[in-house]
């Protein structure tokens, strides 16, 4: 199979450059990270991340033939030869396929990913319906491997003030628990031209989410609390 | 003294999973000041894999109590679990189960508003006597929670996090003492000493030494490794699971989960075949009881597919509402890796090694304990100063021969919290530094400049390769005395492999193919204690099957292998057969 690569190593390349392989899989080689691993095998100067091999962790998220996607839940029935990988995209490169993530993790910190909640605990669970858990599903799945902010031009031209489309879905996970109590700061979170209304619904996160979520539309509800809460 | 960086923190935490992270909550909501060092960034350790659930006695769906909990630990550990340590997690269960919930785990949820919790393999209400809903989940995605809700809690507590950083090698001074850890940073290439007045480690498990198996890429045990190299004892390192339910061919996990909403395994006749092993739990037995008794099916000609090297899980009697709702995750995965659709087929599935219930000898908080040389200490021993280990990578033990489901999740919990406040308890900021000793560094100077300057040898990829066939053939499933002898002389063949590698790529930013080969030095360790364990223990007990010694032998195995890297040397410690509070479950036979 026919793969063409972006390699960047800082120490040794002056530039980027794509670098061209020609491999004999493995009848058992399904899925791109398994080439990826045959790859490393003849070449072990290629770099990429990777650690659960089954789409949770979320670490081999890269740019595949031009589409945002984790190597190892995409098979390579799928691809086009020659399969084009390139870090991704928006992000600095550390080195091949490996971007630094700083700003990505920077701007889902800035959202108070947690629960907060300052009455003090019941000594059992605090109780929640099943209709008030199940508008959690769809927000909480969330692997943090940034597929839909690096492919969100949005995010790409503004990352220090554009929370994009992860960083605000969990933004929409916490709004929506019914045991968290900080809504109003919350809100107010999302109240600059940047943060939250660079979200022009272009929907590249929905197309490229390997978990099928849908930031568009969890965006969309707090764009309507937000304009509610002014009127 | 090595001219390398240092940084000093009240702790340094080696491992950002489930229960490094407990532990790094407890301290840094303390107001202690802890380093936690990860291979990858937090929410990517192998903690976010878990699937099924969290064990705890919380009663919400029918009567439950802690000690039927403890119980079934006891005996799905085959008695090799030490009874003081089993009764402390159990009774915690709720607690630490309650303060996950309190931290904003989106726990599925009964119409009551509590937690859903369904069954188990193992577990049972009043001893034995029928199945109880003890996993406390959410959907099949119960780590991937509990993981992300962890770190979302040390975000809050500004906990400090070294991402991508490699811990190579534990710093121990002339009395013995850890005084911190060597570590790459990954991005740069740099190596410093953090140093750290209690250093704990919890860097998981160490399934990559095995060719099929459901762990991730980083699991390659090297807090064991670090562990083996300062001089420091491996425990019970003969005990593996093989999860009964891997995909055929992928290895990936199909949590229990689907068999405690109601799945069966059927063999190529279409037959039920856990009824005839376990006539009262029947598909809900202990793992190593489902595991071995599919790989009698299959043995005995009765897999599937066209090779008859599999078994079926059926749930599509489920209904799709169970399974979109309860096991979402599950039908992704039998869709994407063995191109089934459960809601309709049955998914293939085979024994998949999944857990390593040995790990380093720890007492109930999480410090690590050697044999004592004098008669000073207890059964464990005495603690090893500045020391401490949780989670996969520890042995506590709770898990002795066979790890229970859910239990997992909630060692991690349990005993990540206890360590955290023992070491809390200490008044870390009143106490200063020890000295580092004068070569503290070299021992991973000394390894990385081997790799350095290796012009050619073996490639990391292909010794790593053989290990792992090695282990998968020489330390299965069903073992006996020459396939393990004959597994000893391999490993140790491999050993002197691992010392000839080189690695092409000489490049200091973000080296992979380094970070390999030092993981390799890990494996090799881990691969030894196992081997070595598994021969010398002549008898059968909970995951360790041997066919020439098909009984357990509580007169002459009844104890606790310790294996010491230097000579390969066993040593033994009896089980802690006496709870804290309660009587003894003493040994008795173990069906299910």
């Amino acid at each position: 199979m026919r793969f063409s690569i972006y390699r960047y190593d800082p120490e040794k390349d002056a530039a980027p450059r794509m670098q061209d392989y020609d491999i004999e899989l493995d009848p058992h080689d399904r899925m791109l990270l398994d080439a990826l691993i045959r790859l490393k095998t003849v070449d072990d100067s290629l770099a990429f991340r990777r650690s659960c091999r089954e789409g949770v962790c979320g670490s081999d998220a890269m740019n595949i033939n031009g589409k945002n996607g984790l190597a190892c839940i995409t098979n390579l029935k799928t691809l086009k030869e020659p399969v084009v990988l390139r870090p991704l995209p928006g992000q600095p490169v550390v080195r091949d396929l490996i971007v630094d993530m700083t700003q990505f993790f920077a701007q889902y910190h800035s959202i108070k990913p947690y629960v907060v909640d300052d009455e003090p605990p019941p000594e059992r669970e605090r109780l929640q319906s099943p209709e008030e858990r199940e508008v959690l599903n769809g927000l909480y799945e969330c692997i943090l491997c940034a597929c839909c902010s690096t492919a969100c031009p949005s995010f790409w031209w503004n990352p220090d003030k554009f929370v994009g489309p992860a960083g605000l879905l969990n933004a929409y996970r916490f709004i929506a628990d019914s045991r968290d109590h900080d809504l109003e700061w919350r809100l107010d979170n999302m109240q600059d031209p940047y943060r939250l209304f660079r979200c022009h619904s272009i929907m590249n996160c929905v197309d490229v989410c390997p978990k099928g979520l849908n930031p568009t539309r969890a965006i969309g509800n707090i764009k309507s609390m937000v304009v509610k809460r002014a009127v | 003294m090595t001219g390398l960086a240092r940084r000093r923190f009240d702790a340094v935490i080696v491992g950002a999973g489930g229960s490094g992270m407990r532990a790094s909550l407890q301290l840094a909501e303390a107001g202690l000041s802890v380093a936690v060092l990860s291979k990858v960034f937090p929410t990517r350790s192998h903690t976010v894999a878990a699937q099924g659930g969290i064990g705890a006695s919380l009663g919400n769906m029918s009567e439950d109590h802690w000690l039927w909990h403890m119980y079934d630990t006891v005996k799905g550990s085959d008695w090799l679990g030490d009874q003081d340590a089993i009764e402390y997690m159990c009774r915690m269960a709720p607690q630490v189960v309650y303060e996950l919930e309190h931290f904003g785990m989106p726990f599925d949820r009964n119409a009551d508003g509590t937690i859903y919790q369904r069954p188990f393999g193992g577990h049972s209400a009043n001893f034995g006597e029928k199945p109880v809903q003890r996993a406390c989940a959410a959907a099949d995605r119960t780590g991937h929670a509990m993981l992300h809700t962890l770190y979302q809690r040390n975000v809050r507590a500004h906990t400090q996090f070294f991402v991508e950083w490699m811990a190579l090698d534990l710093v121990r001074d002339d009395e013995g003492a850890v005084v911190g850890v060597s570590a790459l940073e990954m991005e740069s290439g740099e190596v410093m000493l953090l140093e750290g007045k209690i250093t704990l480690l919890a860097t998981g498990g160490a399934g990559r030494i095995f060719a099929a198996s459901t762990n991730a890429f980083i699991n390659t045990g090297d807090g064991l490794g670090m562990a083996a190299r300062a001089g420091l004892p491996l425990q019970d390192m003969e005990f593996w699971q093989f999860h009964p339910t891997g995909v055929a061919g992928a290895g990936v996990l199909i949590t229990e989960g689907v068999r405690g909403e109601g799945g069966i395994l059927l063999n190529s006749a279409g037959e039920r075949f856990m009824e005839r092993y376990a006539p009262n739990l029947k598909d809900l037995a202990s793992r190593d009881v489902v595991s071995r008794s599919m790989d009698q099916e299959i043995k005995e000609g009765r897999g599937c597919g066209p090779h008859k090297d599999y078994v079926l899980l059926k749930l599509d009697h489920l209904g799709p509402e169970v399974i979109n709702k309860r096991l979402p995750s599950i039908r992704e995965i039998a869709i994407k890796f063995a191109n089934v659709d459960p809601i309709k087929e049955p998914i293939p599935v085979v024994p998949t090694l999944h857990y390593m219930m040995g790990g380093i000898p720890t007492n109930m908080h999480g410090q690590v304990m050697m044999l004592a040389s004098s008669s000073s200490g207890d059964a464990r021993g005495v603690p090893v100063p500045g020391l401490y280990a949780v989670g996969e990578c520890a042995c506590v033990s709770v898990h002795g021969g066979n790890r229970l489901g859910t239990n997992s999740l909630l060692d991690l919990l349990v005993f990540g919290r206890s360590a955290g406040d023992h070491i809390v308890a200490q008044n870390l900021p009143a106490q200063s530094h020890r000295p580092l000793p004068q070569d503290a560094g070299e021992q991973s100077l000394a390894r990385l400049a081997r790799l350095d300057g290796a012009a050619n040898g073996e490639r990391v990829a292909d010794v790593a390769a053989d290990l792992r066939r090695t282990m998968q053939s020489h330390c299965g499933v069903f073992r006996n005395q020459q396939i393990l002898a004959e597994g000893v002389r391999k490993v140790h063949e491999l050993e002197a492999r691992v010392a000839r590698t080189a690695i092409g790529d000489k490049s200091r930013i973000f080296n992979t193919a380094r970070v390999e080969a030092l993981e390799l030095d890990n494996m090799i360790e881990v691969a030894k204690a196992t081997v070595v364990s598994a021969e010398a223990r002549r008898e059968s007990r909970g995951a360790q099957a041997r066919s020439d010694y098909p009984e357990r032998d509580d007169i002459h195995w009844l104890k606790h292998t310790l294996w010491h890297r230097d000579g390969n040397r066993l040593d033994y410690k009896p089980v802690i057969l006496k709870p804290l509070t309660v009587e003894s479950f003493p040994p008795k036979a173990r069906t299910y």
